[in-house]
């Protein structure tokens, strides 16, 4: 696609499987994510998409599997701990601070990266001060990028749902993540709306070298953008490979394009 | 006319100190979802450090200076209701995360009545004084203006100045820091606050220190009034109306929550008392509150209660 080049395997699951109760989400699942690459994980509803990603985030704890990032194995991975090993994500729901403004919300993004003391923070005394300055020059470049200036100043709760997705993946951003995953960012929007998150996203990969994990619906915008894709079906994989593989793949065909085509 | 602004300041001034223990609710149920039973004992905890150690360190010491002594004292007690804090994220919340919000409202209570116990069995039960210096006497004020002035408490208007400026100290670092930033994130939506890297423990043990602070000093102005003894904890009830008026979601509310329990109380016993037999100021607050259930349960400023069916 670009120039970036597709590095080492950065996140790779093994054997993931998730029930709740007598339901089961996740069956065995395996697949890794390679550096610098846009990876998306597809299926029809109730597929186990959304609870893949909420395993990888750690919101879910998976009863059997192992998550193993960079090397390093995650046995009780939490949404605290994976933000803090570099993962941030966007919600399919959009679970953005309602009552805050855009830019505040954006600034919540780099919680992590400030390193003044909350009690000097707390006092908004001399390092905090300087250190609140230096981060919101990072969030401004952020917002340049995602070309939502005008709304800077907004409370979120009042912008349309297509801008509050990309305010959504703008305090992603924030984190400068190593690998951004992304719940179904297309999902309600407009044609014009869906080409823009498009080329945002391809963007970030592009020019941060950000490593993508999205789930999507949209069979079409997935195969135009992805280097890479697993299918789900019932809580298993039936595929995993190029989009023009998968697309080829009986089982995806009968399961996926199939049942809805 | 003066008579009528006499006791319409009375109410202001009274109920900016239920405003301020209201904040103490509030600020802990949006951020953890906890309603705080233990509102009240903190106050008595509060107050009965801040009257114990401001005795204490003086003999401690061997001096005799009275503002030197209830400065450390003061600063002792931060460092107490810090420590109340923490101990209470560590020993109790911690433990209970994501459970019901029955089962965390019993923890509550449960830390309530074993913050009364021990903080009576370390300070004693005896009614303590807390002498920060509040002027007694009442003065007269606008007598130009109106025929005999209006006459105003001086302690009243100094509580009602100070628990202002806290009010004031507390909304600019909710606003303007990043630790309020982080604070109000959290109040929003714990799962999206968790996924940016703020760290959910840490932020209510700082929730649980500002209640504290908004205890120590509602502790200390009602100490200085009626003394320090164990019927503080229940004064703080007497912030529940106020919580459910404003509602239990909004910072602005419970300030103005405060006020309107504050006015109503003073100016039904004042006005209506004689019809009813007087001691309305008692129940008003709670009579007011209830009507408020029945129509408007979310509160003057809540969040809409919208269930999903």
């Amino acid at each position: 696609m670009s120039g970036r080049k597709i590095g080492e395997v950065i996140l790779d699951l093994k054997n993931i499987s998730l029930s709740f109760g007598g339901v089961k989400a996740l069956q065995d699942i395996s697949f890794d994510v390679r550096e610098h690459e846009v990876r998306a994980i597809i299926g029809p509803n109730g597929a186990g998409k959304s609870s893949m990603l909420n395993v990888i985030n750690g919101v879910y704890r998976p009863q059997q599997g192992e998550i193993i990032l960079r090397g390093e194995h995650f046995a009780n991975m939490n949404s605290y701990k994976a933000a803090k090993a570099g993962l941030a994500r966007t919600f399919q729901n959009i679970a953005l601070f309602k009552g805050m403004s855009v830019l505040d919300n954006i600034m919540t993004g780099r919680n992590l990266k400030m390193k003044a003391n909350m009690l000097l923070q707390a006092f908004w005394l001399g390092p905090a001060q300087r250190e609140e300055l230096e981060h919101r020059l990072k969030v401004e470049e952020i917002i340049d990028f995602l070309e939502i200036q005008h709304i800077r100043k907004t409370p979120v709760g009042r912008l349309p749902y297509g801008l509050q997705k990309r305010v959504d993946l703008a305090r992603a951003l924030a984190m400068e993540p190593q690998i951004l995953l992304l719940d179904e960012p297309m999902a309600g929007m407009n044609v014009e709306e869906k080409q823009d998150m498009c080329r945002f996203i391809l963007d970030v990969n592009d020019q941060f070298g950000t490593t993508v994990v999205l789930i999507e619906h949209d069979m079409g915008v997935v195969m135009d953008i992805s280097d890479r894709v697993v299918v789900l079906d019932y809580g298993k994989k039936i595929g995993d490979g190029t989009p023009d593989e998968v697309r080829a793949n009986p089982d995806v065909i009968s399961a996926y394009l199939g049942a809805s085509h | 006319m003066s008579f009528f602004l006499e006791t319409l300041l009375g109410g202001l001034m009274s109920g900016m100190l239920y405003s301020l223990v209201a904040l103490g609710f509030v600020l802990i149920y949006k951020a953890s979802g906890v309603f705080n039973f233990a509102q009240g004992a903190m106050v008595l905890f509060a107050a009965l450090s801040m009257a114990r150690f401001s005795e204490w360190i003086p003999e401690w010491l061997g001096m005799d200076n009275l503002f030197v002594a209830n400065v450390l004292a003061f600063v002792v007690s931060i460092v107490v209701m810090f420590a109340v804090a923490w101990l209470v994220e560590r020993l109790v919340l911690r433990h209970l995360v994501n459970q019901e919000a029955a089962t965390l409202l019993m923890a509550t209570l449960g830390i309530a009545y074993f913050l009364d116990g021990v903080g009576q069995a370390i300070f004693g039960s005896d009614i303590y004084k807390i002498d920060v210096g509040m002027p007694k006497e009442p003065v007269m004020v606008l007598e130009s203006v109106f025929d005999g002035g209006i006459l105003i408490n001086k302690e009243d208007f100094v509580a009602a100045f100070i628990s202002a400026m806290l009010v004031l100290a507390l909304t600019i670092f909710f606003q303007k820091t990043a630790t309020g930033r982080a604070l109000r994130a959290v109040a929003d939506d714990h799962q999206a606050a968790q996924s940016i890297g703020i760290p959910l423990d840490r932020i209510w043990v700082i929730v649980w220190c500002v209640a504290g602070i908004t205890a120590l000093v509602a502790g200390v102005i009602w100490g200085s009034k009626l003394g320090a003894q164990f019927s503080l904890s229940t004064v703080a009830l007497r912030a529940l109306p106020v919580v459910i008026l404003g509602g239990l979601t909004s910072v602005p509310g419970a300030i103005l929550g405060g006020l309107i329990i504050g006015v109503g109380e003073k100016l039904s016993e004042v006005y209506l008392g004689h019809y009813v037999g007087g001691g309305i100021e008692i129940w008003f607050a709670y009579m007011l509150a209830l009507v408020f259930l029945l129509f408007r349960p979310q509160g003057l400023f809540g969040e809409k209660i919208i269930d999903r069916v």
